[in-house]
C-alpha cells in the first residue's frame, strides 16, 4: 500500500467556511498536478454551522486508487499530517466528528509533525492556550489577521495561498512550490498569489513543542449513554429553573442563576468575550434581558457577571449597555481560563479596574465587527490592512 | 406510444465544461442536468440534497445553463410542479431529503401511475425526527412499492454517469416512469472527488430529446389526465405499472451497453457489482457509500487468508432478483448491511435483507443463512473494524454455527 497523506484544516464555522473548503481542494488540485489523487470534504454536522463553531475541513492525497480509498474509509482522518489552525483561539480546543465535547487541536497529529496557526501572536503566548500532548510535535505560526471569509463573504487577503506555500515548505511530499505556483496560475490566475505564497513559503518556520510542553488544563468531555440507559420517545429532561447561589467570594446565598446545561457548553464558538466594569454598572437589566443564552449570573449586588462556560461570544451585551465602555468585547485569545470576574472585582476592586484598563487596552476593544467575530470581513478597507500584516510577517 | 411532433427551439450550448473537476457528488448530478439540457428545475432547500439546488442554481445564474428554475413553497409543491412540467412536455429535474422527500409524498405516489419520467436526486438523510442531517436510506426507500425506479450511487463519477444513464432509462418508451438516484448524505453528497465529466457531444449522441409522444398535455393533443377511477378501473391501470416492472431490468441492460459504447467507462453488471467474489466463501452485501469502508477491510482480510467478497447492489427498483439469486447460492453465508430499518419485518431484518432473502427464496438453488446487520443510521460511520466484525460473524454462520438473524452495528449498549 501506498502512503496516505491527510490534511486537517480547523477554522470557525460559518465565517471561515469557504477559506477551508478552498484551502482543502487546492491542495487536492496542487497534487493533482504532481499525478497524485485526491478528495476534500468537511465535517458535515451543522450546516451552515454554528457561527463560530470549530469545524473542520480534510484534503487525503495519495499515489494510487486503493491507498485513497483506505484514506476515505473513514469519515474522519484519525492520523494527520499536518494541521492548519485558521483562527487561533481555536488553540483553546475543538470539536470532533459526532463527539462532544473539546479536544486539543493537536488531537490526531501525527508526532514529530507540523501544527500551523494563523496568528499574530508569539508561540509562548499560542502555547498558553494549546494543550500538552505526550508526544512532541512542531509549531509554526503565518503571521496574520484571522480571514473572515465563510459562507456570504470572502476576504480574498490571500491567506488561502499563503498556507498553500507554507505547506509546500512543510510536506513537499504532498505538493512541491511548483505544483503550487501551477495551481495559482492555472485555477487562480494570480501572480500577486504566487509571489504571497513564495513569501509564505520562503518565510516559513517553526519550532519543536516538547513532550508535556503547553496548556495543562483537562478538556471537557463526556460519555454518550448505551441505548438502554436513554429516555424513548427522543425526548430529553429539561433545565429546573436555576435560583439564588452562592457568591464566589463572600458565600452569601442570593442573586439569580439559572440553570445551564451541563453537558453541552457553547463557549467553544468564542473569538471574544466581555469584560465588565462593575463600579459603573447602572444595573439596567438590558445585558442580562438580551443575553441569547442566558449567560449573566445576577450577582448579590444585582450586577451582572458573565458565566464564561455559558457565554458564546456574540457581543450583544456590548451593543445593548446604554453606559460608556461598561460592557467591552475583547479578544479571546488573551484569557487562559473562565474565571469569575465579579469574583476577582470582589476581591480587590482595584486591582480589577486597573486589569480591566489594561485589558481592553492590549486586547484590542472590537469597533468593527459582525456576527460576533473578532474581525469584520471582506470589506476593502481591511484587506490591504491584512496583507500589511502579512508582508511583515 | 404514437408520436406527437412538437416544435422546439435548439439551445445553445454554453461554455464547454472541464474535462476533469473535483466535485462532490451533488455537483455531479447538477452537471449532468446541464449535460441532460433539462428544461424544468424544481427546488426547495434540505440538506443534504440541497446542494445539488445551489449547484444548478449557480449555472442558471452565470448562464451556463438555460432551464427554468422554480423554488417552491414546499416540497409536496415542488414534486407536483415538475411532475406537470414533465406532462407538458419537459424534461424535469428534482430532489429531496428525509422528512422534505416525505412531504412530498402525495405527488411522488402519483408520478408512476400518470408515467411521468422525472429524475429525482434523493440526498439520503435520515427520517427525523430524530433530526439528524446523516445518511440513512429510509427515504428514498419509502416510494419502492409504488412504482419508482431507485438506484444507489458510491462515487460522483456513479452519480455523473447514472443521472445521465436515468434520463435514457425514464424516458424509454417502454418505461416512462419516475427514476430517483440516491447519494448518501455527506459521505457522496458532500465530499469532491476527481471526475471525468462528458463532453455535450457524447450526451447528445447518447440522450434523444425528450417524446411524451400521445401522453403530451398540449392544447393539440386532447386528452384528460387523472380522471376520478373506481373499482372497474384501478386494477387494470397497476397491471399497466407491471407490465413496465416486467422489462425494466432488459431496458436497464441495453442502456449500460450503450453507455458503454458512447463514453467508454465500463460498468459491467448494472444491477450489483462484485468485488472480490471469485473465490469467496462468504460475501456481504450492500447499497451505497458502505462499499468504501467495505473494500478497504475486504483487502485487510484476503492478506489475512479470509475469502471474503462483496457485492454492491446499484439497482433497488428493479430488484434484480433472480440474477442476485443466482449470484448469491454460491457462498456459503451472506451478510447483508442495511442502512436502514424495517420494524416489525420477518426476523427483523431492514429492507435489504428481506428482499434478499425473498430472491433466494425462490430464486437460489441453496439456502446459504442470510444474516442481516442494521448500522450507520443518521450518519454514523461504518468503519473498517465494524466490517470485520461482521465478516467473522458472517464466518461463524458459514460454519453452521447459529446466528441471530439480525444484529446491529456499532450500537451503544
Amino acid at each position: 500500500m501506498g502512503k496516505l497523506f491527510a490534511v486537517e484544516v480547523i477554522y470557525r464555522g460559518v465565517f471561515q467556511k469557504n477559506l477551508a473548503k478552498n484551502i482543502t481542494r487546492d491542495i487536492v488540485l496542487a497534487a493533482h498536478n504532481q499525478g497524485k489523487l485526491g478528495v476534500s470534504f468537511g465535517r458535515y454536522g451543522d450546516a451552515p454551522e454554528r457561527n463560530g463553531i470549530p469545524a473542520k475541513s480534510f484534503a487525503i492525497v495519495a499515489d494510487d486508487e486503493q491507498t485513497l480509498e483506505a484514506g476515505m474509509a473513514q469519515y474522519e482522518p484519525k492520523q494527520l499530517d499536518l494541521t492548519v489552525v485558521l483562527d487561533d483561539t481555536l488553540c483553546k480546543g475543538a470539536e470532533s466528528w459526532a463527539w462532544y465535547g473539546l479536544q486539543p487541536v493537536h488531537q490526531a497529529l501525527k508526532p514529530g509533525h507540523t501544527l500551523i496557526v494563523i496568528s499574530r501572536d508569539d508561540a509562548p503566548a499560542l502555547l498558553k492556550n494549546i494543550h500538552r500532548r505526550e508526544q512532541p510535535y512542531k509549531l509554526g505560526i503565518i503571521k496574520g489577521i484571522t480571514s473572515f471569509s465563510g459562507m456570504w463573504v470572502y476576504k480574498d487577503d490571500h491567506t488561502d495561498v499563503r498556507v498553500l506555500g507554507a505547506i509546500a515548505k512543510v510536506l513537499p511530499e504532498v505538493m512541491t512550490f511548483e505544483s503550487v505556483e501551477k495551481f495559482i496560475n492555472e485555477k487562480l490566475k494570480s501572480s500577486l498569489k504566487v509571489t504571497s505564497a513564495r513569501n509564505a513559503f520562503d518565510r516559513f518556520t517553526s519550532i519543536d513543542v516538547k513532550a508535556g510542553e503547553g496548556n495543562p488544563e483537562d478538556l471537557f468531555k463526556f460519555d454518550l449513554p448505551r441505548w438502554e440507559d436513554m429516555r424513548c420517545g427522543v425526548s430529553i429532561k429539561g433545565q429546573s429553573q436555576g435560583g439564588a447561589f452562592a457568591d464566589p467570594v463572600t458565600g452569601e446565598v442570593g442573586g439569580f442563576r439559572p440553570a445551564r446545561n451541563e453537558l453541552f457548553k457553547k463557549y467553544s464558538t468564542r473569538t471574544q468575550r466581555p469584560v465588565v466594569n462593575f463600579s459603573t454598572c447602572s444595573k439596567c437589566t438590558l445585558c442580562w434581558l438580551n443575553c441569547p443564552d442566558a449567560a449573566f449570573d445576577v450577582t448579590i449586588a444585582g450586577t451582572y457577571d458573565t458565566n464564561l462556560t455559558a457565554c458564546c461570544g456574540c457581543g450583544i451585551c456590548e451593543e445593548i449597555c446604554p453606559v460608556k465602555d461598561c460592557i467591552t468585547m475583547v479578544n479571546e485569545s488573551e484569557f487562559h481560563d473562565n474565571n469569575s470576574q465579579w469574583a476577582a472585582f470582589e476581591t480587590d476592586k482595584d486591582a480589577y479596574l486597573k486589569w480591566l484598563e489594561s485589558t481592553i487596552e492590549k486586547a484590542e476593544p472590537i469597533e468593527k465587527r459582525s456576527h460576533g467575530f473578532r474581525y469584520r470581513g471582506q470589506y476593502k478597507e481591511q484587506v490591504p490592512e491584512a496583507l500589511e500584516v502579512a508582508k511583515k510577517g | 406510444m404514437p408520436t406527437l411532433t412538437i416544435p422546439v427551439e435548439e439551445k445553445e450550448i454554453k461554455k464547454p465544461l472541464e474535462q476533469e473537476a473535483l466535485i462532490t457528488g451533488a455537483e455531479a448530478i447538477a452537471i449532468a442536468c446541464k449535460l441532460a439540457n433539462v428544461d424544468v428545475v424544481t427546488a426547495y432547500p434540505i440538506r443534504p440534497y440541497d446542494t445539488v439546488m445551489q449547484y444548478i442554481s449557480q449555472l442558471v445564474a452565470d448562464g451556463e445553463m438555460d432551464c427554468e428554475y422554480i423554488v417552491a413553497e414546499g416540497e409536496h409543491s415542488q414534486f407536483e410542479i415538475v411532475k406537470h412540467a414533465s406532462a407538458c412536455g419537459a424534461r424535469v429535474f428534482c430532489g429531496s431529503s428525509g422528512v422534505g422527500w416525505m412531504y412530498a409524498m402525495e405527488a411522488l405516489t402519483v408520478t408512476p401511475a400518470l408515467r411521468i419520467p422525472m429524475i429525482a436526486m434523493v440526498g439520503n438523510r435520515a427520517l427525523d425526527d430524530p433530526g439528524a442531517f446523516g445518511v440513512e436510506h429510509n427515504d428514498a426507500l419509502a416510494v419502492r412499492d409504488l412504482g419508482w425506479m431507485l438506484t444507489w450511487v458510491d462515487s460522483a463519477q456513479e452519480a455523473l454517469d447514472t443521472a445521465l444513464i436515468a434520463y435514457r432509462v425514464a424516458e424509454d418508451h417502454r418505461m416512462f416512469v419516475p427514476l430517483a438516484i440516491s447519494c448518501d448524505g455527506a459521505f457522496l453528497t458532500h465530499s469532491q472527488a476527481l471526475v471525468q465529466i462528458p463532453s455535450q457531444e457524447q450526451v447528445n449522441k447518447f440522450l434523444p430529446r425528450y417524446n411524451r409522444g400521445d401522453l403530451l398535455l398540449h392544447p393539440d393533443n386532447v386528452i384528460s389526465v387523472a380522471p376520478q377511477a373506481n373499482e372497474d378501473w384501478v386494477t387494470e391501470i397497476r397491471r399497466q405499472n407491471y407490465a413496465v416492472t416486467e422489462i425494466a431490468c432488459d431496458v436497464i441492460r441495453e442502456v449500460y451497453a450503450d453507455f458503454e459504447k458512447t463514453f467508454g467507462r465500463k460498468y459491467g453488471n448494472p444491477f450489483f457489482e462484485e468485488y472480490m467474489t471469485e473465490d469467496a466463501e462468504v460475501v456481504l452485501l450492500g447499497m451505497g457509500t458502505i462499499s468504501t469502508p467495505v473494500r478497504v477491510a475486504i483487502r485487510k482480510m484476503r492478506e489475512e487468508g479470509k475469502k471474503v467478497g462483496f457485492v454492491r447492489l446499484r439497482w433497488f427498483r428493479p430488484f434484480a432478483g433472480p440474477e442476485i439469486a443466482k449470484c448469491l447460492e454460491r457462498f456459503k453465508a451472506i451478510g447483508v448491511i442495511d442502512r436502514d430499518f424495517s420494524f416489525g419485518s420477518p426476523n427483523l431484518s431492514g429492507v435489504v435483507a428481506t428482499e434478499v432473502r425473498s430472491a433466494m427464496y425462490t430464486g437460489s438453488k441453496t439456502r446459504p443463512p442470510v444474516i442481516g446487520f442494521i448500522g450507520g443510521l443518521g450518519g454514523r460511520e461504518i468503519t473498517v473494524p465494524d466490517v470485520e466484525k461482521t465478516a467473522e460473524i458472517v464466518f461463524d454462520a458459514a460454519k453452521g454455527n447459529a446466528q441471530p438473524l439480525t444484529q446491529w452495528i456499532g450500537l451503544r449498549g
